[in-house]
This record gives C-alpha cells, sequence and structure tokens, in this order.
C-alpha cells in the first residue's frame, strides 16, 4: 500500500511547521480548537502519516491498512490538518471546520470523515478501541499494526490503566501508544493536578516496551515508530513535547489550551512560523 | 406447570452454531465467562474467547476495536455493569461510531434478585434508548432468544440485546423470526391492551385469561424490539381498545412503558398505566420481587380492571 506522500523524513520538519501554520489559521477562521494540543502533537501525526503508516487516502477502509487513533480528540485541528496534507480531504475544506453541519466536528467522527478510525473526543476511550484492534489483527494474523496516542493528562483517566493491563497480558506487540507528554491540562500543570511520575517506570511495570523521546525530533520519532516491535508486549512511547510548540507566545502557557489567537496574534505567529498566511 | 427455561441455553447454543459457520465470531467478556453461560464456546474456540478482564470500559471499546479489526464480537457482561459502567463506551465507541458490536446484557432487570439493587439491571433500557442508531432487543422465551441472536449477528448497525436467567415457558413457534420494529399480538381483545417484553410476557398471557374470565378480553401484545418500536402496532392497540397497561422489568421511567407512552401520546391518547419497578428494589429473588411491586398475574388483573373502570379525568 503506498504512503499518503513519498516524503523523506527531511521534509517532514518543514511540513510541520507548514502544517502548523494551516491549524493555526483554521482554528482563527473557526473562532475555536485547542491550539496548545494541536501544536504539541503535530510532529508526532506528520511523523506518523508521511513516514510510519501504511495508509491510502484513496482507499481508506482497505483491510490492510495500519490503524491510527487520535485518543486525544479534542485535538481534531491537527488530525484534520494532517489529513488534508496526506489526501484525506480537499486543504481548502479546512475552512468548514466547526461551521454548521460541516463534516468536521469539532471531535472527529468517523461516520463523517474517511481516515478517522473511532468517534472520539470523551477521553480515556482510544487506548481500549486500540487494544481491541489489535487483538483483531492478531487473531486474523494480519500484519497491519496499531497506532494510538494520548495525551498526557488523558491517563488519568482509569480505563487507560484497565486496558494496559489488558494490552500487556494479551501480547499486543502490533499495538504502539504514543504518550503527547506535554506537561499541561486544561486547567493547570499535569503535576499539579495528578503527578504521573514516574511514568516511564510505572509503563515498564505495566509490561510494556517502553521508549522515551523527544516528541518534536521527527527522525528520532519515525526510527521508533518503523522500528519492527519482536519484545512480545505492547509499546509505548513517551513523547517529551511542548504545548503550543512553535509560537513562543502560546508555548508551555496553560492558558492556551483553548483560547483563540486574534488576527494579530496569528500574524505574529504565522510570521514567527515563516509560513505565508 | 409448564416447563421454564433459562434463555441464556437458547442465547449460547445459537452462538457457538453460528460460529461454527463463521470464524468471524468472537465473545468478549468481563470474566464474566461462566454467568454468560460460555464455557463451552471457550472449550471450543479458546482464541475466540477475549476476557480483558474485570474492566467494563475497556470491554466495550475492545468491542469496538475487535468490529474495526472485522470481526464480528458479542460482548457478553452482566447487564447492570455492562450499561451502567461503560455507558460511554457504550455511546462514543460503539453507537455514535457505528461499531457492528452485539452487546449482551446477561441476567438483566432483577435477575440477581437477592445480591440487591447494585446487580439489578431496572435502569439500562432508559440508559440505551437514548442512543439513536442501536438497536434494542428483549426476548421472551428460547425461541425469541436465539432469533435475536441470529438477528443481531446479521444486522448492519449495533444491538443491545438485554437477556435473563429468570425462567419462561416456551411461547413462540420454533418458525418464528426476529422482525426489527415489530411487536406481535399473542392473543386479541378489544376491552384493553396488555404490552410486555422480557419475563413479563407470559405473566400478561396469564393475566389475560383471568381477565377473560371475568368478562375483560384483554389484547396481548409482545414487544421485543423497544429499537425501533412498532408504533403502528402500538397505535392500533390505542384506538382499538382504549387503554393500554405496560408490563416491565424494569424501572417505570424511562423503559418499554415510557417509549409506548411516547408514541401513544403523540398519535392516540389513551388511557394508560404502566407498571414496573417505581424505587430501587428490595431483596429477594425475581420472581418475588416482580409480585412484590404489583406484577403478579392477579396484580395485573387487578391493575387492568382499575384501568378499564377507572373515568377519564373531567376536562
Amino acid at each position: 500500500m503506498p504512503l499518503p506522500s513519498r516524503l523523506t523524513t527531511e521534509d517532514i520538519p518543514d511540513l510541520c511547521q507548514k502544517m502548523r501554520g494551516t491549524l493555526l489559521t483554521t482554528i482563527v477562521n473557526a473562532k475555536m480548537g485547542h491550539v496548545g494540543g494541536d501544536l504539541s502533537v503535530i510532529d508526532i501525526l506528520g511523523t506518523l502519516y508521511f513516514s510510519v503508516l501504511r495508509v491510502d487516502p484513496t482507499d481508506p477502509h482497505a483491510e490492510s491498512r495500519d490503524r491510527f487513533v487520535l485518543s486525544k480528540g479534542h485535538c481534531s485541528v491537527a488530525l484534520y490538518t494532517t489529513l488534508a496534507y496526506a489526501g484525506f480531504l480537499p486543504i481548502e475544506e479546512l475552512a468548514s471546520f466547526a461551521a454548521p453541519l460541516s463534516r468536521l466536528n469539532g471531535h472527529p467522527c468517523n461516520r463523517k470523515l474517511p481516515g478517522v478510525e473511532t468517534s472520539t473526543g470523551p477521553l480515556g476511550h482510544g487506548l481500549p478501541v486500540a487494544t481491541g484492534i489489535a487483538i483483531g489483527g492478531k487473531l486474523s494474523g494480519a500484519d497491519w499494526r496499531v497506532f494510538v496516542v494520548v495525551g498526557d493528562g488523558e491517563l488519568q483517566e482509569g480505563s487507560n490503566w484497565e486496558s494496559m493491563m489488558s494490552a500487556a497480558h494479551q501480547r499486543l506487540d502490533n499495538l504502539t501508544l504514543i504518550v503527547d507528554r506535554n506537561h499541561l491540562q486544561q486547567g493547570d500543570r499535569t503535576s499539579a493536578v495528578t503527578s504521573m511520575e514516574p511514568l516511564a517506570e510505572r509503563f515498564a511495570a505495566f509490561g510494556w516496551e517502553t521508549h522515551e523521546v523527544d516528541g518534536h525530533d521527527h527522525a528520532a520519532l519515525e526510527s521508533l515508530l518503523s522500528s519492527p516491535n519482536t519484545s512480545g508486549r505492547p509499546r509505548c512511547l513517551i513523547a517529551a513535547t511542548v504545548k503550543g510548540q512553535g509560537v513562543s507566545f502560546i508555548r508551555d502557557r496553560v492558558e492556551w489550551h483553548h483560547k483563540v489567537p486574534s488576527r494579530e496574534q496569528l500574524a505574529a505567529a504565522l510570521d514567527e512560523l515563516e509560513v505565508a498566511s | 406447570m409448564s416447563e421454564l427455561f433459562d434463555c441464556r441455553d437458547a442465547f449460547v447454543a445459537t452462538l457457538e452454531e453460528l460460529a461454527e459457520q463463521d470464524p468471524r465470531i468472537v465473545a468478549v467478556v468481563n470474566d464474566s465467562i461462566g454467568s454468560s453461560k460460555l464455557t463451552g464456546f471457550r472449550q471450543r474456540w479458546p482464541e475466540r474467547l477475549i476476557n480483558v478482564g474485570i474492566a467494563e470500559q475497556t470491554l466495550v471499546g475492545v468491542g469496538a476495536g475487535l468490529a474495526n479489526a472485522g470481526l464480528k464480537p458479542f460482548v457478553c457482561a452482566a447487564s447492570c455493569f455492562l450499561t451502567g459502567r461503560a455507558l460511554e463506551q457504550i455511546k462514543a465507541d460503539i453507537v455514535y461510531s457505528q461499531a457492528q458490536v452485539v452487546l449482551c446484557g446477561i441476567s438483566s432487570g432483577v435477575a440477581y434478585g437477592e445480591l440487591g439493587p447494585t446487580h439489578h439491571s431496572i435502569e439500562d433500557l432508559a440508559w440505551t434508548r437514548v442512543l439513536p442508531g442501536l438497536e434494542i432487543i428483549v426476548p421472551a422465551d428460547p425461541v425469541e432468544t436465539a432469533a435475536a441472536v441470529r438477528y443481531a449477528y446479521a444486522a448492519e448497525g449495533p444491538v443491545f440485546l438485554r437477556l435473563s436467567r429468570v425462567g419462561v415457558p416456551r411461547l413462540l413457534d420454533q418458525r418464528y423470526r426476529y422482525e426489527p420494529g415489530r411487536a406481535h399480538v399473542l392473543r386479541d381483545g378489544a376491552d384493553l391492551t396488555l404490552i410486555a417484553c422480557g419475563v413479563m410476557v407470559h405473566r400478561a398471557l396469564e393475566a389475560a385469561e383471568r381477565l377473560s374470565d371475568l368478562g375483560l378480553e384483554a389484547r396481548v401484545l409482545n414487544l421485543p424490539s423497544i429499537a425501533p418500536l412498532d408504533r403502528r402496532e402500538i397505535v392500533r392497540a390505542a384506538q382499538q381498545t382504549g387503554a393500554i397497561l405496560t408490563l416491565e422489568e424494569h424501572s417505570v421511567r424511562g423503559g418499554m412503558g415510557s417509549a409506548v407512552a411516547e408514541a401513544v401520546v403523540a398519535e392516540a391518547p389513551c388511557r394508560m398505566k404502566l407498571m414496573g419497578f417505581e424505587d430501587f428494589a428490595p431483596t429477594g429473588e425475581a420472581n418475588f420481587l416482580l409480585d412484590h411491586v404489583g406484577m403478579s398475574v392477579i396484580g395485573i388483573v387487578d391493575a387492568a380492571q382499575r384501568l378499564v373502570g377507572e373515568p377519564l379525568v373531567a376536562k
């Protein structure tokens, strides 16, 4: 199955910068969106869609496709932007995000948009579903893989820990979980709400093959995400990210969870990203 | 007294019959192998019995994922935990996402009578009935259970099968086929209609016989398809008999009776009474509890007489 694009990892950083500009513009036009988390996860999504996932926008339901689940569904604009650049929808359609009757809901819906595997939004749903997909893949003897991205704050949902135990017990080495570890949640720093450290040790203790990686380093992400998993265990990447990465006045600030930039702020952000508006 | 059947037996027999023909069928459980009567299934197809542990949110999410992977999951758990603990997963992962999953709510209603209200499932219809695109089936006997399992297997969207373990007599002919949105007149009558589902259907039939002895001819409607609803048959009953008494092993709020009332009030207002549970039930065996809240055969006869005899409220 062809990759959505023939980009090399050298091209991906540039592409992700461009997607940052597109998602910011989309949010400002729609007057809504989760800007901080979108900027935090976009390098992970760009790496997945342009160098890892075997998906085909012309055949989005192909049985043999890799599956990707964005559990932190509030970062839909980052997903829609990536899917648009990957050819699943026209880039111009991003202008309809959150518009009345648009198929680009505030949270992604699989029944509306091909390329979305399951509808997400409520937190703690993605890993259980991805676990089921991975079990299904094993039962079918399929060689496709399952990838799921959760936010770090989202790990406060108990359903994740249920599934972590179950996935390890089922030895799902076809499942990869990526934690977008930006240390911020809607209302505060995660460490101020419910501390999760030592997170890597916790995953390891739950029986996962665990890696820590820079979530903005495309080459490092690509290398880990593409490498075969022969451990007999599900794989976890704790991706160190910064919420609002790429835009200095948004970067690592709690208040930018879902605040919408002004037109002037957008211009300044695009300038900083060196992207033409 | 006719022979009584535990409908779980018809459920697993049919499931195994289908699983023999279709290797995509898998059963997913939350440690509920014995209570779902899946021990035989596990012996035959150990790899197709997926036990996620005591983890209902994962149970339902895994069901959705298995469907995404091209399998045919039957997610089996005690109805109280399946619907209560994992309601948001049912809403988002199964129904909103239209995952082709069969949710099997085992031992629904007050089947776990002695275990108390934590284990009773008299809220499940109310919780699931509001989810658009979820078909809900409450079979009344082993024949209807088997038919419902076959239907749910072939259905294009998600289905909630509400199954009981309380003994019921066989009521339907072996040729019976389940049809969504179809209620069945089991006995005709012109004076009032008893609408029942699940374990209440045989009680409704017995009550209708007693009523006939007392000079009242009750129509009895078996209503296994809670969603979609047979509005035509319900409206016909309202118009032709002028009074409807609903009987369900569920809260009187939000269940089958409420669904019937919604159709009646919109299209053919008539006298109505909803029988079921008004409160958390006390402890006791299931049939005792049904009697206790007024749904013994005599209790139903009494309620029917009152309903027909009551003057309409004057304007």
